[in-house]
């Protein structure tokens, strides 16, 4: 038995998403008594693969390093992964739920004819996992009946492991080949000062309160003096006031950060999917009545257009 | 070009479920159920590319029992040239379903397969995934724009760090996210002229397809409960008492 983890990198270092995915590799290694490897699978991500052979836990990191996995396009690398699972007899494959891992892991699943448990939460045993469904409002335990048990994390709910202190050896594997059914075209990159919406340790988050893009301004100047990540809710997206990289919820991010302050936002249950496990909760908001003040630690009923410009000053 | 579209009858999205009493299951009976919103996007595209002249045909599929035949006059009412049911009363999970929608594919050659990115029930986020991966198709999953070139398919997709556009080879897998478009209502005339329509039924069986669920429930059971914390009067207040948190 061991259990495969699949690094999320951009070829040149290791992401956030995969010190979570290790947590949660390393509690199902201790249910499971198995060992844990990880592949970087890219193109020139050698130097990817060398600091990950320096996380502690992680027996062994392989390499596949190659044109073909250059953008981990699904079309070549699912077909890759799931003959490497097979000829190294893995029998856990763990990628983080991002769009990455929701993209890849379900395709090389169905091509080792096997189920994916989507967005694990909690591991309850070798073969028994919890994960929330119906936008968190029901949590479902789910036992595995297949040989390879493939499954996305949900980083949120697993601490960051240590990437640095431990030693491994790095195995180089072949290369993968070209399926020549899909290109790589071009990628935008959100270029932002502030820190990622999924490792901030304060996120301030605007609603469809907040009228307009333009008046996210407001809460990037709060963001700024908190050193916080700035998100949104799906209205706010709906509305074309920001762009969806920043909606926290069911369908976008979710997110666990020490405070999250929600401003114009009213709490429809698909957003409270994305943000309730936070652990300090504000809610700025000027109708009394909306549900997020039945999450909020502390609620504030005023007008946002008053009440965020006043907390800028307030934080000094 | 033909266009396959799957819909998935949910309960609706504004509906907070409750768990049955002995744990099993979420209890949908007597809920109000809607066709999946992401199901209504990836329909909505469907009708638009052939209203455009990029396809001549919207196949809508359901796989469910008798029940989801409903969502399946939804998707006529709003314009879907066919529909097909693969009926079973069974649970079907996303591998499953995938493998359902393989066979109609195998049977109807479409140029272009529809799907919403997740069903807002079981939040799996897989079945377009997989039915690609089945059929050799390529994927665009989480995508907010379509452009057809040549014999591609340049699908802009919504990626935790911005957009990543990619050439997909047709025919192709595409599920769809929340800003690819923005749905039409369905209008009543259409809605009853729609119960007039015939309904393609097929049976698991007939498709000759293993749906065993390979996951079996243990409990659902509801999250621990967050509750309602205290009112401040003033921002000072605010930032007082998160300062005595010690979150700021």
């Amino acid at each position: 038995m061991s259990i495969l983890v699949i690094a999320e990198h951009n070829n040149e270092e290791i992401q956030s998403a995969t010190a979570n995915t290790v947590t949660a590799a390393k509690q199902l290694a201790e249910k499971a008594g198995c060992e844990i490897s990880l592949l970087v699978a890219g193109h020139n991500c050698s130097a990817v693969a060398e600091s990950a052979s320096a996380i502690p836990g992680v027996s062994q990191v392989l390499l596949a390093d190659c044109p073909a996995l250059d953008k981990q396009l699904p079309e070549n690398f699912a077909p890759y992964l799931a003959e490497l699972v097979k000829s190294k007899s893995i029998t856990y494959v763990m990628a983080p739920s991002t769009t990455h891992g929701k993209n890849v892991l379900p395709r090389a699943a169905a091509l080792l004819d096997v189920a994916q448990i989507s967005d694990i939460t909690e591991i309850v045993d070798a073969e028994t996992f919890v994960r929330p469904i119906y936008a968190g409002n029901a949590l479902q335990t789910l036992k595995s009946s297949d040989s390879v048990k493939t499954m996305t994390v949900r980083t949120a709910a697993f601490d960051p492991a240590e990437l640095t202190g431990g030693g491994c050896s790095v195995e180089t594997l072949d290369a993968a080949a070209d399926a020549g059914i899909s290109r790589f075209i071009s990628e935008e990159v959100v270029q932002s000062d502030r820190p990622e919406l999924s490792t901030a340790r304060i996120i301030v988050s605007g609603g469809r309160g907040m009228q307009s893009g333009d008046n996210f301004s407001m809460l990037e100047k709060v963001a700024d003096k908190l050193g916080a990540a700035v998100g949104a809710s799906r209205a706010a997206v709906d509305a074309g006031y920001v762009p969806n990289d920043m909606q926290v919820g069911q369908t976008g991010k979710i997110v666990a950060p020490d405070l999250y302050i929600a401003v114009g936002i009213s709490g429809a249950i698909q957003h409270l999917a994305g943000m309730k496990d936070s652990k300090v909760i504000v809610a700025i908001n000027k109708d009394e009545d909306a549900p997020i003040f039945n999450v909020a630690d502390f609620g504030l009923v005023a007008d946002l257009f008053d009440a965020v410009p006043e907390l800028e000053a307030e934080l000094g | 070009m033909k266009i396959l579209v799957g819909i998935k009858r949910v309960v609706d999205a504004n509906i907070k479920v409750r768990i049955k009493a002995d744990n099993s299951a979420v209890d949908v009976e007597k809920l109000k159920m809607v066709v999946n919103p992401f199901c209504e996007i990836a329909i909505e595209e469907a009708l638009r590319l052939k209203e455009s002249g990029a396809a001549t045909e919207v196949i809508a599929v359901s796989v469910g029992p008798d029940s989801c035949q409903e969502q399946l006059r939804t998707a006529l009412a709003l314009g879907a040239d066919r529909v097909i049911h693969v009926a079973t009363d069974e649970i079907t999970q996303p591998l499953a379903v995938a493998k359902l929608f393989n066979a109609v594919v195998e049977k109807e050659k479409p140029g272009l397969v529809l799907f919403g990115k997740q069903s807002i029930d079981g939040d799996n986020n897989q079945t377009g995934q997989m039915l690609a991966a089945l059929s050799g198709m390529p994927q665009g999953t989480f995508a907010s724009e379509l452009a057809f070139e040549g014999d591609e398919i340049i699908v802009t997709r919504e990626v935790d760090s911005g957009l990543q556009k990619v050439a997909l080879k047709l025919p192709a897998v595409v599920t769809a996210d929340l800003r690819l478009n923005e749905p039409r209502y369905v209008s009543l005339p259409n809605l009853m002229k729609a119960k007039r329509k015939p309904i393609e039924s097929m049976s698991v069986a007939d498709l000759g397809i293993d749906i065993t669920p390979r996951l079996s429930t243990v409990t659902v059971l509801n999250p621990p409960e967050r509750s309602a914390g205290e009112r401040v009067s003033s921002v000072a207040e605010l930032v007082e008492k998160l300062k005595a948190e010690g979150a700021l």
